[in-house]
């Protein structure tokens, strides 16, 4: 809306001083670069990375990297999710599931994702199908234990007033539990999909041979800061990119709730 | 203070919205001064621009002959005029003795030993001994509502500025807390603005009730309440308090169809 | 309700740990060839000699446990130190905010483990580089939820204090404090979470010693046990971690527990 109008949005306090605390970022790191200040010397400028976006943009490798990683991501992600959603509902109205499974999920919980690399390496045939599995383990526990606290934190009246008005489960199920499961599902894949993108890159860093990650490994080993800086702003828009994709479709999903900013 | 014709208009998108009018009203020292309207009318509004949390788009506030508010000029909070939020506002985190005497020996009027002491007895004669060291949280809202009394009695405002306080209490919770209010300012015989829809509560409280209008918010009607003090219960059933609440009543009930048809609707609490 | 409860957990974990071993040691199914079987990782992780080398009595296991604490709380400490107070003032000061909020969303997109190559090049050592991803991964969700934290309060609250005649200081002190304090925790204890994870990763990927580049070489080395037990090993730090965190939490906030008491009571 404010960008429709931009001279309310200029005359917003909030709008142009935000803008202007990104400018005097920008000017005094390219300031800084170009004076060779300290060790901003080293440091390439926004001006540099700038061009060596525009150039990598340019050839195909880049955006192979791109695919690559995207693919990975998606492939993941998706398994994560379509496995966590079910698993989280689940647990959250079955009881004698919650007592069984819960606590080994627990256990395996705190088990920081990176550190399945190894073990899936050794598991699987081939090492897209291992970076894909601790992409997919990432995303599943955010899933799941999002899902989980949602049926959990569904109001008892509403429950008590669909029995109360002669409810089967499975309506119970399909008409409360699982629109009201909704937010916290956008939640959880929201979360995982932020996630998921922070293990591809350490995966590609440790194991990878392609990828976005990759990139920045290969400018690591080729001493080049400028690669480094581009492979990471690339890294930071496409998670921004993929977590604003789940929340738009979130807000989809969600058309009830109400709309904030 | 005195209130002269003071006016809000909001312009939050281009088209405005007069919220009040015109205000003209004058309370003494030492005057219980109730407002009632239907909700909506701009009795909060004008309770925020006295507390100083709004500004008035055109006439003034004066206290003791001193303008204090007028267009672009804002009252600063401060001590003299505690407000009691409609939600409640004693601090979550903190003890119910913090809470009372927080303002006191913040503001360095009184030596912590001797708020305290103060806030030991004010508390004793509302019937809170020994929950000094509780949490808000901890205690009924009736409880919780007679300590907010209890802070702003021990600040010694001017002015105290009740937001519709008991609003979300039932009506036996609400009973007590109204002669539990009125026993506190018989002894402290501070000058009260009550902000209420409540037109029972506001009869039983007040010297005065000032009937408001809504959209644009006015002064209806203000009727002097001239029921012998100290008041309790009984006066409720009383010819008098029948009679003072007709007149309030037709004066308010016009208003409140007018806004029901404009869609005004109490929000279900 | 306690008997099922033990007794359904049981159940949970003899399932886990007998498919597991089911599929290892006993049938050996394909793929699972390489995957060391729990009674060998278990005996091997209190073996008083161990095979290849790491067992609870030896002291080396200790000495990665003790890089890898260290790493984990420095850049934790750090991220807590400049991270809560920024967040804090964040909130509370819309001018500071409108300055400094973009610059902060501008950053946070970039996942902490894409600074590795970078920190590596730039800061004297690996020792540095690793700390420093942790703290970048920890500082952001300390800053993010302290913020969210203040902007949490019912300004009825800020309201309150103006009338009671605080001034800023003061209002700080007693009211954005203790009322951010809910979401600070909460950011504490994601904070802690995420050190861990990126920790592991920056260890892996630079690391000479600690626990993730144990579970790596353990790896490279084919010594598959140890794969499991340092991975466990971490899990354990990581949820002792996470609960010190939390017990510190209902700690500081005794009016919170109360409340809760009260209103279930």
């Amino acid at each position: 809306m404010s960008a429709l109008r931009p001279a309310r949005a200029l005359r917003n306090p909030a709008v142009w001083q935000g803008a202007l605390s990104l400018a005097a970022l920008f000017a005094l790191w390219q300031a800084a670069g170009t004076l060779r200040v300290g060790s901003f010397g080293d440091i390439p400028t926004p001006m540099d990375v700038g061009r060596a976006l525009l150039e990598a943009a340019g050839t195909a490798k880049y955006w192979l990297n791109w695919a690559v990683s995207s693919k990975r991501v998606a492939l993941g992600f998706l398994a994560g999710t379509l496995l966590g959603v079910p698993v989280g509902l689940a647990l959250g109205m079955s009881r004698t599931m919650h007592g069984i499974v819960f606590p080994v999920m627990e256990t395996l919980r705190p088990v920081p994702p990176l550190a399945w690399v190894p073990l899936s390496i050794l598991f699987w045939p081939t090492l897209e199908l291992s970076i894909t599995f601790v992409i997919f383990l990432g995303a599943f526990f955010a899933v799941a234990l999002n899902v989980l606290g949602g049926v959990a934190a569904i109001e008892p009246s509403f429950l008590r007033a669909a029995l109360s008005m002669g409810a089967q489960p499975r309506h119970i199920f399909w008409r409360i539990v699982l629109p009201a499961t909704i937010p916290a599902i956008v939640t959880g894949m929201a979360l995982g999909m932020g996630l998921t993108w922070e293990i591809v890159v350490a995966a590609e860093m440790i194991a990878g041979k392609t990828g976005l990650g990759y990139l920045a490994w290969e400018g690591f080993v080729n001493g080049s800061l400028v690669s480094i800086l581009v492979a990471m702003v690339s890294i930071g828009v496409a998670g921004f990119l993929s977590c604003g994709l789940i929340w738009a479709l979130g807000h989809k999903a969600t058309p009830w709730l109400k709309r904030t900013g | 203070m005195c209130i002269r014709s003071v006016g809000k208009v909001y312009d939050p998108e281009g088209d405005q919205v007069v919220a009040l009018q015109g205000i003209d009203l004058e309370i003494a020292s030492g005057e219980f001064c109730a407002i009632v309207g239907p909700s909506g009318c701009g009795k909060t509004t004008l309770l925020s621009i006295l507390a100083g949390f709004d500004t008035p788009t055109s006439g003034h506030i004066t206290m003791d002959g001193e303008i204090l508010a007028g267009p672009g000029r804002r009252l600063s909070p401060g001590a003299d005029r505690i407000v009691v939020f409609q939600q409640g506002a004693l601090f979550p985190w903190k003890t119910v003795l913090w809470n009372v005497t927080c303002g006191p020996v913040l503001q360095g009027r009184l030596p912590r030993d001797r708020a305290e002491a103060g806030a030991r007895e004010l508390l004793a004669r509302v019937g809170l001994e020994g929950i000094e060291d509780q949490y808000p949280g901890e205690l009924s809202a009736g409880m919780r509502r007679r300590v907010e009394i209890v802070r702003a009695l021990l600040n010694d405002p001017k002015v105290l500025l009740l937001d519709e306080p008991y609003r979300a209490l039932d009506a036996l919770t609400k009973s007590v807390m109204h002669e539990c209010l009125l026993e506190l300012y018989d002894l402290t015989r501070k000058t009260v603005f009550f902000v209420t829809h409540d037109l029972e509560e506001a009869i039983f409280l007040a010297d005065r009730v000032v009937a408001m209008t809504s959209r644009p918010g006015r002064i209806k009607k203000i009727i002097p309440i001239d029921l012998p003090r100290p008041r309790d219960y009984r006066v409720v059933s009383s010819a008098h308090f029948g009679r003072l609440k007709q007149e309030a009543v037709d004066a308010i009930h016009e208003e409140a169809l007018k806004a029901f048809e404009a869609g005004e609707r109490e929000l279900a609490q | 309700m306690t008997a099922p409860r033990t007794w359904q957990m049981a159940l949970g974990f003899g399932l886990f740990f007998g498919l597991w071993y089911l599929a290892t040691a006993v049938l050996a199914l394909p793929r699972f060839e390489r995957i060391p079987d729990p009674l060998e990782v278990l005996l091997q992780w209190v073996s008083r000699n161990p095979t290849y080398g790491f067992s609870i009595f030896t002291p080396d296991y200790y000495k990665h446990i003790g890089y890898s604490v260290y790493r984990a709380y420095t850049a934790f400490v750090l991220a807590v130190a400049l991270g809560v107070p920024l967040g804090l003032i964040m909130g509370w000061s819309p001018l500071f905010r409108r300055f400094t909020f973009p610059v902060v969303e501008l950053i946070r997109p970039i996942p902490p483990l894409a600074w590795v190559p970078f920190a590596i090049l730039l800061l004297p050592g690996t020792e540095q580089a690793v700390i420093f991803v942790t703290f970048i991964a920890a500082f952001f969700a300390t800053v993010l939820n302290s913020f969210l934290g203040v902007r949490s309060i019912d300004p009825v609250y800020f309201r309150a204090a103006q009338c009671l005649g605080f001034r800023s200081r003061e209002v700080f002190v007693h009211v954005v404090v203790p009322g951010a304090l809910p979401f600070v925790f909460t950011g504490l204890q994601l904070a802690m979470g995420l050190s861990w994870f990126a920790l592991v990763a920056g260890e892996m990927i630079s690391g000479r010693h600690g626990l993730g580049f144990m579970i790596f070489e353990g790896y490279s080395l084919a010594q598959y046990p140890n794969i499991i037990i340092f991975m466990v090993t971490l899990g354990l730090l990581g949820y002792a971690s996470s609960a010190g965190v939390r017990i510190l939490g209902r700690r500081l906030m005794v009016w919170r527990e109360r409340q809760l008491g009260g209103a279930a009571a």
